[in-house]
């Protein structure tokens, strides 16, 4: 657990980049700081690790002040991810993914099967090990920089602004990749961005912060979408924040109309809607599995509006209409909540 | 120290076709001879091959072998195969040393200005030469004029050297002097050169911030 | 013109003839004189260089005295040194060490500024000491940059050796005054192209040893 106890940091200049943040990070859960340039988000992270010191207050790491620890020490333990990937560019794949073990003393062949081990946990092909970081894509490199942060399994990973410096495609690629990995690792992550939808999608608490360095709320993905604490928070989770909300509602709690008999069905799946000029496109969800973005996604598929729930198996529930979604869409937490 | 006191303390020094003022001024004369016929061929012959890309391998290789050229034996050798009547042999060395820094320094300053610019640039509508006057010359200026100070130097240094074969200036003092072993006047004119040298270097210093415009100023 | 520019029986006969003049002697000074100022210059820029890397303020002052001193003229320099170090190869090495100098600090700053920052930044967060993470991440990363500079400063300094004959080191230098002095072609033209070699040959050999030290660059360069 990484907790923040009264943090200020205060330049020289009298600047204020963080001011009397307090909150904890839980340990094997992905806490998200997010915010404009300028919130003290990558100050706070990289007070963690003491690449920068606190003015005031205190940061403890399960428990331990990190000031009473060697930095370098300190830093061994701690991974560290960044949007360049900060890779070496004089050093082989295989060799950057193992320079913390070889810090650490490890001998060579332990370091580097360790290395090729990670190389392919992180969806690389082993092949890559012997390249250079410039022979790599983007999308590569910033893998290789996971594997280098995990290799010697810190049990804490700090990610700044890691994937954004990746086109969309591989952006979601990565995201999709760290939640895969954090399913079997539960590292306790602290993850920077400035992209909401980002912070929504991986976080399991997120932190958004406010120019000044000031914490506007601290809280689950779901709460802050449905109850934003401020006006700060409400515009910049920007004017989607309800149909971004979806995501976290369950569609089983919907209630759903029996198939109207426009709907055509084969062994009881739908194939289409039926109307004068042939078989219609149709849109489906499941409710046991989907989120109500789903359905809403379902709903905008089909030709008159109308979203298809269908079991595990493809066959027919029942339908949705689409104003059955907008209470959700517009309403306050009592909808949200579902 | 004493030799010069021996040296700027004699009065013959200051008079008379040996005397500081006559050296002084047939050094830069000389120098200035030198550097403007270098100019006129490596500027413009850098602003086409930067401009075009034509000749660009020609322009780098000549300046990796100018570099390598030793300045006494060129000096010697051009001299000796011409003979010594004018000063003309001995201004071929000179300026032949002096054209690559310019050569090259121009080409890489237009041909190293961002391509965006160059493409804004015909994009706004101005044709060939008003791209390269108006957008390409101002933002290279700095690296055109490292390469012409580079050059002046060349060329203060070689007209010294050039004074064994003959030629006036500053660095008969140290020539002759070496040849009579009369100190004074080796060290003497050895500080003058220097000076000499100096003021040139300052004089690009001010050029650069006079013509230089602020928003392109590098340091340098 | 009836004298030929090279007479090659001469080259034969005083390649290695015992005499001071020999060819072979002269390449053997030529080649002291214009790598120690090198090795020297190298040496002392290394910390010199540093320094101004990690200090930024030093840079300024230092890059104006180095300025100066590049633009001083080398047969001023050495007459000046010949009044404290005599006839000596010092008297040579010492202005050469100094033109190194002014060539080589700004190649080890600008070595060092091409570290990207968050190359730098991802050391110190992996917990890198600062002299380790100069040692093995910054110092490696600079070497092409350094290694340029290198060759410049190689290239420059075989040449200028031969302005010594002037005060009577100069390695093959001598050649010129000799042919000068007998109005005599072939010992000019054998010392333009042995210097002209010897700097050829040198920066193949710079060449060969960056690829050596940074084979990650050449393939940078390939790709």
């Amino acid at each position: 657990m990484i907790t923040f106890d009264g943090v200020t940091k205060r330049y020289a200049d009298g600047t204020v980049a963080v001011d009397n943040l307090s909150l904890e990070a839980a340990s094997g859960t992905i806490t998200v700081f997010v915010g404009p340039s300028g919130c003290g988000k990558t100050t706070s992270l990289r007070m963690i690790n003491r690449m920068i010191d606190a003015t005031q207050g205190r940061i403890l790491l399960d428990g331990q002040d990190v000031k009473q620890i060697e930095p370098s020490t300190l830093r061994r333990g701690i991974g560290y991810v960044i949007q360049q990937a900060g890779l070496f560019p004089h050093r082989r794949i295989v060799d950057n993914i193992a320079t913390v073990p070889y810090l650490l003393g490890w001998d060579r062949k332990k370091a580097r099967a360790r290395a090729m081990e990670l190389l392919e946990r992180v969806g690389l092909d082993a092949k890559l090990a012997r390249r250079y970081p410039f022979q790599l894509s983007g999308g590569q490199q910033q893998r290789v920089g996971v594997a280098r942060a995990l290799a010697a399994d810190p049990p804490v990973l700090l990610m700044d602004e890691p994937f954004s410096a990746v086109d969309p495609i591989v952006r979601m690629s990565l995201q999709e990749e760290l939640l895969r990995l954090q399913s079997e690792l539960h590292k306790t992550i602290v993850f920077v961005t400035h992209d909401i939808d980002e912070a929504v999608k991986l976080g399991d608490t997120v932190a958004v912060f406010r120019v000044g360095g000031h914490l506007a709320q601290f809280s689950d993905p779901a709460t802050l979408l449905s109850e934003p604490a401020d006006d700060f928070v409400r515009e910049f989770l920007g004017r989607d924040r309800g149909i971004r909300r979806l995501s976290f509602i369950p569609a089983a709690g919907v209630e759903l109309s029996p198939p109207p008999p426009e709907l055509v069905l084969e062994d009881g799946k739908p194939v289409g809607w039926k109307s004068d000029d042939g078989l219609q496109p149709y849109g489906s969800f499941n409710p046991g599995t989907d989120s109500l973005r789903a359905a809403l996604d379902a709903s905008l598929l089909s030709a008159n509006g109308i979203a298809v729930a269908v079991d595990g198996d493809g066959k027919v529930l029942g339908v949705l209409a689409r104003e059955a979604l907008d209470g959700a869409i517009s309403g306050g937490p009592g909808a949200a909540r579902g | 120290m004493n030799w010069l006191i021996d040296f700027f303390g004699n009065p013959d020094n200051w008079s008379g076709p040996d005397g500081i003022p006559v050296r002084l001024l047939q050094h830069v004369e000389f120098s200035v001879l030198a550097f403007l016929i270098a100019a006129l061929i490596a500027l413009p012959l850098g602003l086409w091959v930067g401009h075009t890309g034509r000749g660009a391998v020609l322009v780098v290789l000549s300046a990796n072998a100018a570099r390598a050229l030793p300045t006494l034996g060129l000096l010697v050798l051009v001299v000796l195969l011409i003979g010594v009547g004018t000063i003309w042999p001995v201004l071929i060395p000179l300026v032949a040393l002096a054209i690559p820094p310019i050569l090259v320094n121009t080409y890489e300053g237009v041909r190293g200005v961002d391509r965006d610019l160059r493409d804004a640039a015909y994009g706004m509508g101005l044709r060939g030469r008003q791209v390269l006057f108006r957008a390409l010359v101002p933002v290279a200026l700095p690296l055109i004029l490292l390469g012409l100070r580079l050059a002046a130097i060349q060329v203060v240094a070689t007209a010294t050297v050039a004074a064994y074969v003959g030629l006036g200036g500053l660095g008969r003092y140290i020539i002759d002097g070496l040849a009579t072993k009369d100190y004074p006047s080796v060290f003497g004119g050895a500080v003058l050169v220097v000076l000499l040298a100096l003021a040139v270097q300052f004089g690009f210093a001010l050029l650069n911030r006079v013509v230089v415009s602020p928003g392109v100023r590098q340091v340098r | 013109m009836d004298e030929p520019l090279v007479r090659w029986d001469w080259i034969a006969r005083n390649w290695d003839n015992g005499s001071p003049l020999a060819i072979r002697t002269l390449l053997e000074n030529h080649v002291v004189m214009a790598f120690v100022p090198v090795v020297l210059g190298l040496v002392l820029a290394l910390p010199l260089g540093l320094a101004c890397a990690r200090w930024r303020l030093l840079y300024q002052p230092v890059t104006g005295v180095m300025n100066i001193v590049y633009a001083m003229p080398s047969l001023a320099l050495f007459s000046i040194l010949l009044s404290v170090t005599g006839l000596t190869q010092t008297t040579v090495i010492i202005p050469l060490t100094l033109f190194s100098l002014a060539v080589l600090i700004p190649a080890v700053v600008d070595g060092m500024t091409s570290v990207p920052d968050h190359v730098r930044q991802s050391a110190t967060a992996m917990g890198f000491r600062p002299l380790r993470r100069l040692v093995l991440v910054e110092l490696p990363i600079a070497t092409p940059v350094v290694l340029a500079g290198v060759r410049v400063a190689t290239v420059a300094s075989i040449s200028l050796v031969s302005v010594g004959a002037l005060i009577g080191q100069g390695g093959l230098g001598a050649l010129f005054t000799d042919g000068w002095q007998r109005q005599f072609y072939t010992p000019i033209v054998v010392g333009i192209a042995l210097i002209v070699l010897l700097a050829v040959f040198a920066d193949l050999l710079l060449i060969a040893l960056q690829r050596l030290l940074t084979p990650w660059s050449r393939a940078r360069r390939s790709a």
